[in-house]
């Protein structure tokens, strides 16, 4: 039951979405703004249900997206701002997983499979000799079957 | 009363399955035609019991009987009859009946309509089903069953979440079950392959229908899917990288591939183990989805709030059935025949090639959908991976697979000739690139990639055409028609499936690459502009329905002055819920979409405000019409000749 009321809190905040566009928060820059959204679909609202504070509108979301704001018009660089919600919040909030020894089997992981899939494949077809010269005896075989006996 | 006898009927259904699993094996083994006949006649009583209890749990729903506790805590009296029926399979244990109702109605039919099958097979097959059923019904009747009375029932029930109040989501759950669940038909028919040893071009054959309904079905239940998050969550996404969709794509990926790779054993004997293999893991990966969505290891919009307890048994299920039929894959498959040799140019290279590609998608949705849970039980930090990582993963190999596609038809079996595919699309390939390069000139703001997308869509429909135009495309007209009405469906199919992708591919990256979003607080009377387009606000009115009360906005869009559309945007409260909805406005000009949305209302100096989004979504309307044309080609493709003559008739005939 406490987890279905949950799901209904956030469900209600997933129904009144996209606050992030709000007019009254919004910065007066459009490059900063723009740059500022392209942050939020990369931050996770961490109490919602897997959305981004880009999508979000849970109190929790609204607070991160004044923060990230707030840090562009401090002048930071995009980098510098990741890196201050992953020293708050750790790794997370990001939506991307970083590139790190930790996350080298998710990176990776495709990659893999596609060479192994290629080797398997090279495997298969190498030396495969699809149409081998018939021997005398298969010739005459089909010739028999065919209807023209050389004989 | 009749609740009753609902439950009677689905713990009749399980005994029904389990006594199908008992006379099919024992049919198998004793190779008795007689219990054969048993065992599919308790297949088809299963699913006839399964109807009855679901009819029932329909009834308890359409009539607001609240002393059924799945009724009093998803169903309300005021709500619409619609929602009332569609209640039946919006909560957990109503959707597990769904599930087995369609798993016991594909045992039935595969039981009544797989009449050309071997009887070995097919009793082997019937008993894995039974099986399967079984476990699913078990599961239902003793775990989660959706027919238990309360006590003290309520006077008034709980309510369906409203966002679960629509006519997409009413059909989307039948839709995604029917695919789902269609896919054991697969999993059965692999599985008794694998137990008689044989895998061979006629065993393709019986599987393809089976593989290509379900795919269809799959298809639009996703594509349904989407939809309903584009109009309903209303912030003009439709596609999320959320685990629940994840957990939907995953048996669509593997079922594409299915697809692809059951050609190649059916045309040429090859690849048996590999379409095995698959034929497995799609139905696993419906089952993983499943157990996903129910057990609350995800966090995701879309997931059932039920206890872990739940998803601890569905987990077991998931574990006995595909670690079985993968046990029994890894010691029976190297005793299958390896097939036919190949060159590494040929049309069976091109259909492996395709295989890896979206095995290794399938695996990056699969990774990005569990790795935080592996990563967390194994070092206990958290971490996400959203839509960031699946951009820089699958879309790469997806557009990878989606160069080499339209190339793969022309290649021939066995040894393919790549300078004279070359010479057959290059004129394809050059009218593509012009495609792309035009968009890129002429759309403000120019994107790069989304002019590559542009090109890559031309490339898949002008690719698919062109296959078509070389088989059939003669000097003389009546020697094209010719062979135009005699192509066969299966070919048909192909190319609409082909062609609906590149339909996709357009609607998707143009509309990401070029949708326009803005966002005003408008008064009575205010004015805003998005795109080309010129909206104003003409006025806010009081709109209830049966269940909830709404302000309903008219919104007149002008565009050079001329009036285009007026839109009606809701903003929807559900008292009995407390939730609050926006049901958007669209506009449909062309393939697009102008997208309005009513948000809060606020006061600004004493008078009523209102957020008032839009969005200009260009050619969105491509996004969804290109997997319907992708699932019709799978159901022509299903009305193919080939597939309703059995391979040994054909053989007598001949």
């Amino acid at each position: 039951m406490r987890a279905g009321r949950a799901l209904l809190a956030a469900l209600a905040a997933v129904v009144c979405m996209a606050a992030a566009s709000d007019p009254a928060d919004r910065l007066a820059d459009p490059a900063a703004e723009a740059r500022a959204r392209a942050l939020f679909e990369q931050v996770r609202c961490l109490v919602c249900q897997n959305e981004s504070i880009d999508d979000s509108d849970a109190e929790l979301a609204h607070d991160l997206r004044q923060i990230v704001r707030e840090q562009i018009k401090a002048g930071r660089s995009d980098a510098q701002v990741r890196g201050f919600l992953t020293d708050r919040y750790g790794e997370f909030v990001l939506l991307k997983p970083a590139f790190s020894w930790g996350n080298a089997a998710l990176w990776l992981a495709p990659l893999l499979i596609v060479v192994l899939g290629l080797l398997l494949l090279a495997r298969r077809v190498r030396g495969a000799a699809p149409d081998p010269e018939l021997s005398p005896d298969e010739t005459a075989r089909l010739a028999r079957l065919s209807g023209d006996d050389p004989a | 009363m009749i609740a009753e006898l609902g439950a009677f009927a689905l713990v009749l259904a399980f005994a029904l399955s389990f006594a199908q699993t008992g006379l099919s094996t024992a049919a198998r083994l004793r190779r008795s035609p007689v219990l054969a006949a048993a065992g599919e006649g308790a297949a088809l009583a299963a699913a006839l019991a399964v109807a009855a209890a679901f009819a029932a749990l329909m009834h308890a729903f359409a009539t607001s009987d609240f002393s059924v506790a799945n009724v009093a805590a998803n169903s309300h009296s005021a709500k619409p009859m619609l929602y009332k029926i569609a209640g039946t399979w919006g909560s957990h244990e109503g959707s597990m009946l769904l599930w087995c109702l369609a798993l016991t109605g594909f045992g039935a039919a595969m039981a009544g309509f797989g009449r050309n099958l071997p009887a070995g097979l097919k009793a082997c097959a019937v008993a894995v089903q039974g099986a399967l059923g079984s476990l699913f019904l078990a599961y239902t009747v003793f775990a989660s069953n959706p027919l238990t009375r309360i006590a003290a029932p309520p006077v008034e029930g709980r309510s369906l979440n409203p966002l679960l109040q629509d006519p997409a989501l009413a059909v989307h759950p039948p839709m995604l079950y029917a695919g789902y669940v269609g896919m054991s038909v697969v999993f059965s028919l692999a599985v008794a392959a694998l137990i008689e040893g044989r895998v061979d071009a006629a065993w393709a054959r019986w599987v393809r229908p089976w593989t290509l309904m379900a795919w269809s079905a799959l298809t639009v239940g996703i594509t349904l899917g989407a939809f309903w998050a584009y109009y309903e969550l209303g912030w003009g996404g439709w596609w999320f990288w959320d685990p629940v969709e994840n957990a939907s794509f995953m048996p669509w990926l593997a079922a594409t591939a299915l697809l692809h790779s059951a050609v190649v054993t059916e045309k040429r004997g090859a690849l048996g183990g590999w379409t095995v293999f698959l034929a497995i893991a799609a139905f696993t990966f419906s089952m993983l989805g499943a157990f996903l969505v129910r057990s609350g290891v995800l966090t995701s919009v879309h997931a059932f709030a039920v206890d872990p307890k739940r998803g601890i048994l569905l987990l077991m299920i998931l574990g006995a059935t595909a670690g079985g039929a993968f046990a029994l894959f890894a010691w029976r498959a190297p005793a299958l025949k390896p097939g036919g040799l190949f060159a590494p140019i040929s049309r069976e290279s091109a259909l492996v090639l395709n295989n890896i590609l979206l095995a290794a998608a399938t695996a990056t949705v699969l990774l990005g959908t569990l790795y935080p849970l592996i990563r967390e039980a194994a070092t206990g930090e958290a971490i996400s991976v959203g839509p960031p990582y699946f951009n820089l993963t699958f879309t790469p190999l997806m557009a990878a697979l989606l160069i080499l596609l339209p190339a793969g038809p022309f290649l021939a079996w066995k040894r393919g000739d790549i300078a004279g595919v070359a010479q057959r699309l290059w004129v394809a390939v050059l009218l593509a690139t012009v495609a792309g390069l035009g968009v890129w000139a002429l759309a403000d703001p120019h994107h790069a990639w989304g002019a590559a997308g542009m090109a890559l869509g031309a490339w898949l429909i002008l690719g698919a055409l062109a296959e078509l135009a070389e088989r059939t495309v003669r000097r003389a007209p009546g020697e094209t028609w010719r062979r135009l009405s005699g192509l066969p469906r299966g070919a048909w199919g192909m190319t609409l499936a082909h062609v609906g992708l590149g339909v996709f591919v357009l609607g998707a990256c143009f509309e990401t690459s070029w949708k326009q979003e803005a966002a005003e607080v408008l008064p009575i009377g205010g004015q805003m502009d998005v795109g080309a387009y010129h909206l104003i606000l003409d006025s806010v009115g009081q709109a209830d329905g049966p269940n909830y009360d709404a302000e309903r906005a008219t919104i007149r869009a002008t565009r050079a002055g001329a009036a285009v559309c007026t839109g009606r945007p809701e903003r929807r409260f559900y008292p009995t819920g407390g939730q609050t909805t926006s049901e958007v406005a669209i506009c449909t000009k062309g393939f697009s979409h102008l997208y309005l949305v009513l948000g809060e209302r606020r006061a600004a100096e004493g008078k009523p405000v209102w957020l008032v989004r839009a969005y200009w979504n260009p050619l969105a309307l491509l996004i969804f019409l290109g997997p319907a044309v992708m699932a019709l080609g799978g159901l022509v493709s299903l009305s193919d000749r080939r597939l309703r003559l059995g391979v040994a008739r054909r053989q007598a005939a001949a």
